[in-house]
């Protein structure tokens, strides 16, 4: 019913229809009620950005967890049977990202133990807390702090319980920790691009994850990324000229590591998760960040003068990147899980959710995991390290000078370095014979 | 990028000698790869890598008539003499000729038209100027008095596309070359990216547009620095060249300006990151599908267009009947940025990211 009153917002006087009837109202009067459910009053989080006073906290709060549980059920994030880790930095995003597994926990056990015949399990939940005070000294200060206050919000995230893993970054290297520290110290100390440092590192990070994933018997590893974030990436990557492997970064699924990697709050605005932080009360800890001065530092400003400018601006640019063509590891693999209940199994084929897992067609740069573009081989055949990156990290990272590029290598951890020799051994007419080796009736030798 | 690029980092101190030669005393360093660099080597390297870009990328063919589109500012300025001079070095055997397009843009393009006359004598480059005011009736000073500030590039961008194809036809000429440097193509990308323009992006960093067109146009200065041929002139003649350098007095509030920001505060950090993002937006993974929207006709004007009314006519007639905002923004039912569709086609990005199309005729 229209409302005459000039100071009426949509939906404001709905509520008040049946009690009063329609009045003129003065506009500091009137009663604004959230636009979804009309019942409630808006919250108002008074922090400049859009959407404020429209919403109830429940609503709000609805919205946001909604669009987590879409991800995750669209993309088959996390399924009965699977293990999942969740890196945890201590900050919004990705206590957000814990908060809303555990939510998504307790309902599994919740319907596990209201079953009878109990035939969907109940996937397990770990937690991940990258040390990296061994690459920037600033934060050893506060670490046994900060490290406290994880292992107490990780207690308090239960039942169902929820195992910790502290990883030190240098744990790339090995477990003896004042070789493995020495080792990063010195494979640091030999970059001199300081934007190639940042990146090096954020690669040691998702090793170091990837490794104590596998190690303890995950299969997910759930990244907080939020759109805001992806925004950025989105920028820095069109900078360092890695375009062509950006649309492997900004999917839900990152299945081209050895744990795939999910990205669950993928459709969330930084303002939405700090947000709920502030409503649900979600403490977070924010550990001095070492004064960066790089290419990445640069974008983040520039993303946030585009956002004072059009608040969507990132959802615009993630949405434009969205638009690339990802890859084909950009969804959970296929594998031969006996373990996954049946109606998983037949959910997943039906929405062609998986991706037959032999299907490697793409080389990877040793680095940053970023699948290689064909452009980016290089003329000069003498350095197997130099020839396997990609051209950002060859500017990058790897050291100028011809002659310092073997000792280089030798400072890299094993995994990375390993992958070089796969891909100085990898022939395609020999890969490819093998694939349909099975199928050939001939000795090699007289075969096509 | 060269392995042996020198990072002025690295450098204990200034060199004593040119990176290139080894004979003379460096007086610059390069913008592109600070190299510490001599004056002459600078000039040839300058030369020698537009030389390529237009060889590797089979730019021209022997015989065939070309059109510079001349503002008189220094982008153009700079290629009608280096093209020139290309073509005679290395004998492209190319006819030249120098395209102008007045805007109506008193204060400024009056004056730098001067200077494109004053560059037809130098260069013996015969000139042929078109109006606004004679294709379609008003000037950018009357449009900028009926629409403000907001939005003018737009039309300026539309109106001077058509123009140069209309001078194009005029001249009887095969291609088109314009000024367009790396930093522009940069800066082009960038734009895409945050309008959500996915199909231009794909064509935006295409060194030629419009092959299959009647006037293709190329880009030899896609890999060119603007810093460097700021600096080109006073190399090559230990002066400046002979050209207009004012900023378009218009163009303050284009959005293009956020990104041309960005992009000098990135090269001050990393010299190469221009370069790069070109190298990115030629290496997206964009669908072909989703490249090219429909090619036809105008019905009023027979120019090259993807709807009923080419862009150029559907502004011209908001203008005429007093509705600036036609043509301005989404089309209603498209919109997908809720309440802010007048910010996103500011800036004159649809110059340089549009294609010539197949066309009948360019007979208006």
């Amino acid at each position: 019913m229209a409302c005459n009153s000039s100071g009426c917002e949509s939906g404001g006087c709905y509520g008040r229809e049946k009690e009063n009837g329609c009045k003129v109202v003065d506009v500091k009067e009137t009663v604004r009620l959230c636009v979804k459910c009309k019942s409630n009053e808006p919250m108002t989080f008074g922090d400049g950005g859009s959407d404020d006073g429209r919403f109830c906290a429940e609503c709000f709060r609805s919205n946001v967890y909604g669009k987590f549980r879409l991800a995750v059920t669209s993309h088959a994030m996390i399924t009965p049977s699977d293990n999942v880790l969740v890196a945890f930095s201590g900050r919004s995003s990705s206590r957000v990202a814990l908060q809303f597994v555990h939510e998504l926990q307790v309902k599994a056990l919740k319907n596990y133990e209201a079953s009878r015949d109990r035939s969907l399990p109940v996937f397990g939940v770990g937690v991940a807390f990258v040390d990296e005070s061994a690459a920037y000294p600033s934060l050893s200060g506060g670490m046994s702090d900060a490290i406290a206050w994880v292992r107490s919000t990780v207690l308090s995230l239960s039942p169902p319980e929820k195992d910790l893993h502290v990883v030190p970054i240098e744990s790339v290297f090995g477990s003896d920790s004042v070789e493995a520290r020495d080792r990063l110290v010195k494979l640091l100390d030999s970059v001199s691009d300081e934007t190639g440092k940042e990146d090096l590192l954020l690669h040691l990070k998702m090793l170091s994850l990837q490794k104590v994933a596998s190690e303890n018997g995950y299969n997910r590893l759930v990244v907080g990324s939020c759109t805001s974030r992806l925004a950025s990436h989105v920028l820095t990557a069109t900078v360092k000229g890695r375009g062509y492997s950006l649309s492997a970064d900004i999917q839900h699924v990152d299945a081209r590591w050895k744990v795939p990697i999910v990205l669950p709050l993928r459709d969330c605005v930084w303002q939405e998760i700090t947000r709920l932080c502030h409503l649900d009360g979600l403490k977070t800890v924010e550990l001095a960040r070492h004064p960066q001065s790089g290419i990445n530092d640069l974008v983040s400003s520039f993303v946030a003068l585009l956002q004072e400018e059009n608040p969507s601006r990132e959802c615009t640019i993630v949405r434009t990147a969205a638009k690339l063509t990802p890859f084909y590891f950009n969804k959970i693999p296929e594998t031969d899980d006996s373990c996954v209940p049946m109606a998983t199994q037949r959910r997943l084929k039906k929405f062609n959710l998986k991706y037959d897992g032999s299907m490697t067609t793409e080389a990877f740069c040793p680095i940053c995991n970023g699948p290689l573009n064909g452009s980016d081989s290089s003329e000069d055949e003498s350095d197997a390290l130099y020839d396997a990156c990609c051209s950002s990290c060859r500017f990058q990272i790897l050291p100028q000078e011809p002659s310092s590029l073997d000792h280089f290598g030798s400072l890299l951890p094993h995994h990375m370095i390993s992958q070089v020799k796969h891909h100085q051994k990898f022939d395609s007419q020999t890969y490819l014979r093998e694939k349909i080796k099975d199928c050939l009736l001939l000795d090699d030798e007289e075969a096509v | 990028m060269e392995r042996g690029e020198a990072k002025s980092k690295k450098a204990g101190g200034p060199p004593r000698l040119c990176c290139i030669c080894n004979e003379r005393r460096p007086v610059l360093k390069r913008p592109k790869t600070l190299q510490q660099i001599c004056r002459e080597c600078f000039y040839e390297v300058f030369e020698e890598e537009i030389h390529q870009a237009i060889v590797n990328n089979g730019l021209f063919k022997s015989g065939e008539r070309v059109a510079i589109g001349a503002s008189g500012g220094k982008d153009s300025t700079v290629l009608a003499y280096v093209l020139s001079e290309l073509n005679r070095r290395y004998s492209y055997g190319l006819d030249l000729f120098l395209l102008s397009i007045d805007e109506g843009i008193t204060g400024y393009r009056d004056d730098s038209l001067e200077t494109v006359k004053r560059n037809e004598l130098q260069y013996g480059l015969p000139l042929q100027i078109l109006s606004y005011k004679d294709l379609y009736g008003w000037t950018m000073d009357d449009i900028v008095k009926m629409i403000g500030l907001k939005n003018n590039c737009t039309f300026c961008g539309v109106f001077r596309r058509q123009a140069l194809d209309r001078g194009a036809a005029l001249l009887k000429v095969d291609k088109l070359v314009t000024g367009h440097n790396a930093d522009d193509i940069a800066e082009t990308v960038l734009l895409n990216i945050l309008r959500g323009d996915i199909a231009r992006l794909s064509r935006c960093t295409s060194i030629t547009t419009g092959e299959d067109g009647p006037i293709p146009r190329c880009k030899p200065f896609k890999y060119t620095y603007e810093k460097e041929i700021v600096i080109y002139p006073f190399c090559c003649f230990k002066s400046s060249l002979d050209y207009f350098s004012t900023e378009c007095i218009y163009s303050p509030n284009a959005y293009r300006g956020f990104a041309r920001e960005f992009i000098k505060d990135l090269e001050r950090l990393r010299p190469r990151a221009i370069l790069d993002i070109i190298k990115s937006g030629e290496d997206f993974r964009i669908a072909t599908t989703t490249k090219m929207p429909e090619q036809g006709t105008c019905e009023r004007c027979g120019y090259i267009s993807s709807q009923k009314w080419c862009k150029a006519c559907v502004l011209l007639d908001g203008l005429n009947r007093g509705l600036p905002k036609m043509g301005i923004g989404r089309a209603r039912g498209g919109g997908v940025n809720g309440g802010d569709h007048k910010k996103e086609t500011k800036a004159g990005s649809t110059v340089k990211t549009l294609e010539s199309k197949q066309c009948g005729s360019l007979d208006f």
